[in-house]
């Protein structure tokens, strides 16, 4: 990526970067508050984004406060993520008719009607597209349905400057610091000085965008008042994986105690892998009409939690809760490596906060990593 | 991969249905030609396709048939619920989908200039018919073709007469056995791993592929593992929970392997350690 | 005689057994032959003897009222049939019947199991002999029970 320069876009102008994609002609999807959660929607104005709201955020709890100040991006993430876009929850995949004894497809382009831009993402969140993008189009075949829906995505990522308590990025080397490819970066700056942006372009699509707003070059304090933040993101994380060996730990651990005990916490309700970033599972479904003329095939979410999920004649191959957050625990973290090179985990924490009964992944590894070969739970 | 023509993985092309015939009381084997229109796919033997019945469902069929003809694609299914019984009770003219071929092969290629031990348990010798009829067709490229096959009981056998027929073959010995014999049955009677002592095995010189219920093959495993071949030499399909068959729906992940993408075909040495692993 | 010792010693049930072992077992042996459908032995009956399949199929049965025989095994070229003869009661468990014609070595079973007694020796050979050949047909009959091939519900 070429070094490009960082500048200063006032607080006030974030509305004018977002005008200025709508009429480029992009939707802009940004963070809004509905329901008592920071949820990722469409955004019109500046008016939309939850300014001066903050997150509490502990295993089987999310709360939503208000800050002292009027900060645009003073949380860190909540319920959804970026994969209610670019890997839709409910897609139609084709429909096809009867015509005499045979029948044809009538093959759907489903995509979004606007091209988009994503306002906010996270270093987390992005690593957590890289994740997406290496399963669903670089290995053998490419999902011609998230290529639609996330290639050409604008994105505009945004530095934490905190961390809530599930966040661990940092121990898993995706964040709190931006490094995969974004449009435009931020990092929001709130001081006595003012209600400011870092702001820096990672594209020639960001080039163009940034060269159309109201923009100061930043100083050096400005840097060094950035850095700051960031690295106090990373140090305010009280959670972390140890990553060395992991994959090893996790495939030599298969009869673990350990795996009883979370098994009696664990409900298999499946939230971890609704709100978790990179879960990809998705089920297939064929219906048609009452003529029985007309077909079509639906691809929904899935998760490796249900009893279905592992169905073979006869029954399911994982029938035990035991076995099944067995399952995700060691893809999410081992075998995802050997299947496509990096960890499954971004560290965003999710998972922990939503679990209803609040388990913890970074207390899982932790519990087995010390558990040793005595087994002790 | 086999050659195909561009034709995307994710659509169903309809072939029509040619024939089905019955090959026991639950079994039946289906021949699809394509429509006029579109080619057929070549395949590997071992390979699979996903069979679409219109607004029914969808399933994964290991392919049966000869993969020397490319004018159609013959399957061998077993009807235990729904969508098999709907797919067996398809009408000749009717038209199924079709998506694939998908997966990896048995070891045709890196078997030849050696023996060929087929150990089959079930239906689990439809996905080896084609690798018979493969050594069949290039008999002088093969060693010795051994084949082991055993059933529930006779009238569950697949194949009788090609069986018989195969083992009218020059240097190929077949054997087959049924776990519950019955009248007018004069064959053997016992597991599938009983004819391995009757069979004239030289394991230096052999590769097995084996296929069945996956008890079955644990215990055959250990039976040829037993007669010293080495785990780089035994090959077997292994079978999960499928939907998409192109790796983005996660269901027939098997360990870190993706079974429609890394399998259905496996060196033992691959999962020699998941095999032992329950509820994996 | 001669051929009786080679190919007893020759057989892969009594490989490492000591020549003078194998004379012993020669001395209670017989050459024998079954016409096809004929019963070797029959549950219940008094067993003295053992046999060296040498040619033909035999079938293990099973008599249950109101239903044809159920074969639950059947022995060929090379297996040994029978195990009775070496553990009181010394009765015959199931019956045994020649699918075809079956050529077999007869080895007398009280005899053997006298010459075992006396020597304790030849009876661990034997008995380490026979527990391999339960423990295969053990093996082989708990794989059978599982039904593998039956389709589950």
């Amino acid at each position: 990526m070429a070094q490009r320069s960082e500048h200063i876009l006032g607080g006030d102008q974030l509305g004018k970067l977002i005008e200025l994609l709508a009429r480029k002609g992009y939707e802009v999807i940004g963070p809004r508050l509905r329901d008592g959660a920071i949820v990722y929607d469409h955004i019109e104005s500046f008016d939309d984004l939850p300014r001066g709201w903050t997150d509490e955020q502990k295993p089987g709890h999310y709360r939503l406060h208000r800050r002292p100040d009027e900060a645009l991006f003073g949380y860190a993430v909540g319920p959804q993520s970026w994969k209610k876009y670019t890997h839709p929850a409910d897609v139609r995949l084709w429909e096809a008719e009867r015509q005499g004894t045979t029948f044809r497809i009538l093959n759907n382009e489903n995509k979004p009607e606007h091209p988009r831009a994503f306002l906010g993402v996270r270093a987390c969140e992005l690593a957590a597209i890289a994740v997406q993008d290496r399963v669903l189009l670089e290995d053998k075949y490419h999902d011609p349905i998230y290529n639609r829906h996330r290639g050409g995505v604008f994105i505009i990522a945004v530095q934490c400057t905190q961390a809530a308590e599930t966040c661990f990025c940092a121990s898993m080397g995706t964040g709190p610091r931006v490094s995969q490819a974004f449009d435009l970066a931020l990092t929001e700056l709130l001081d006595p000085s003012g209600h400011r942006f870092l702001i820096a372009a990672g594209s020639d699509r960001g080039d163009g965008i940034l060269s159309e707003l109201k923009t100061s070059p930043a100083t050096e304090q400005d840097l060094q008042d950035t850095a700051a933040k960031v690295d106090a993101a990373a140090k305010h994380q009280v959670r972390s994986i140890n990553t060395s060996g992991v994959k090893e730990l996790l495939y030599e651990n298969f009869e673990h105690p350990r795996w009883d005990n979370v098994a009696s916490r664990c409900l298999t309700c499946a939230n971890c892998t609704m709100v978790c970033p990179t879960c990809f599972c998705t089920s297939v479904e064929d219906v048609t009409d009452i003529t029985g003329d007309h077909a079509e095939r639906w691809r929904r979410w899935d998760s490796c939690f249900t009893q279905n999920f592992s169905y073979i004649h006869g029954g399911s191959v994982r029938p035990s809760a035991k076995a099944r957050y067995r399952q995700w625990m060691t893809h999410k973290l081992a075998s995802w490596i050997d299947q496509f090179g990096t960890s499954g985990c971004v560290g965003c924490g999710r998972c922990i906060t939503w679990c209803p009964v609040g388990i913890d992944i970074t207390e899982e590894v932790r519990a087995m990593r010390e558990g040793g070969k005595n087994g002790n739970p | 991969m086999a050659t195909t023509p561009k034709i995307d993985p994710m659509l169903p092309q309809p072939f029509v249905v040619h024939e089905v015939s019955k090959e026991t009381p639950d079994t039946f084997t289906l021949r699809l030609d394509p429509e006029d229109t579109i080619k057929a796919s070549a395949f590997q033997p071992g390979q699979f396709s996903m069979l679409w019945v219109f607004g029914v469902g969808e399933l994964p069929i290991s392919i049966s048939g000869d993969p020397a003809l490319h004018d159609r694609l013959v399957y061998t299914v077993r009807s235990v619920g729904q969508a098999t019984h709907s797919l067996v009770n398809q009408k000749a003219g009717s038209s199924v989908g079709v998506r694939g071929p998908f997966g990896s092969g048995w070891p045709v290629d890196a078997a030849r200039g050696r023996d060929v031990v087929v150990v089959a348990g079930g239906i689990g010798l439809a996905p080896l018919r084609p690798v018979i009829y493969q050594v069949l067709q290039n008999r002088k490229d093969y060693g010795r073709l051994v084949i082991l096959y055993g059933g529930r009981s006779p009238r569950d056998l697949l194949y009788r007469k090609e069986l018989a027929k195969w083992a009218r073959s020059p240097e190929t010995q077949v054997l087959v056995t049924v776990d519950y014999g019955g009248l007018g049955w004069r064959g053997h009677v016992g597991v599938v791993t009983t004819l391995f002592k009757y069979s004239r095995l030289q394991p230096a010189r052999s590769v097995a592929m084996v296929c069945g219920p996956e008890i079955m093959m644990r215990f055959v495993i250990r039976e040829l593992e037993g007669h010293g071949l080495s785990r780089d030499d035994i090959y077997l399909s292994m079978e999960r929970n499928m939907k998409c068959a192109v790796g983005f729906c996660g269901h027939c992940q098997y360990g870190p392997h993706f079974i429609c993408k890394d399998g259905p075909v496996f060196r033992y040495e691959q999962v020699s350690l998941l095999l032992e692993k329950y509820e994996l | 005689m001669e051929t009786l010792e080679r190919i007893i010693a020759e057989h892969p049930f009594f490989a490492g057994l000591d020549g003078g072992f194998t004379n012993l077992m020669v001395s209670c042996a017989s050459n024998v032959r079954f016409q096809p459908a004929t019963y070797i032995f029959k549950e219940g009956d008094a067993a003295n003897t053992f046999y060296l399949i040498r040619a033909g199929k035999v079938a293990l049965e099973v008599r249950a009222p109101q239903h044809s025989p159920i074969i639950i095994s059947t022995l060929e070229v090379g297996d040994i049939l029978g195990w009775s003869w070496l553990l009181a009661p010394y009765q015959w468990k199931f019956h045994a019947r020649a699918i075809d014609e079956v050529r077999a070595i007869a080895l007398d079973g009280k005899c053997l199991r006298t010459k075992c007694e006396e020597n304790h020796d030849l009876g661990y050979e034997v008995l380490k002999r026979f527990a391999r050949i339960i423990e295969q047909r053990l093996d082989a009959t708990r794989f059978q029970l599982l039904d593998v091939y039956a389709v589950k519900r």
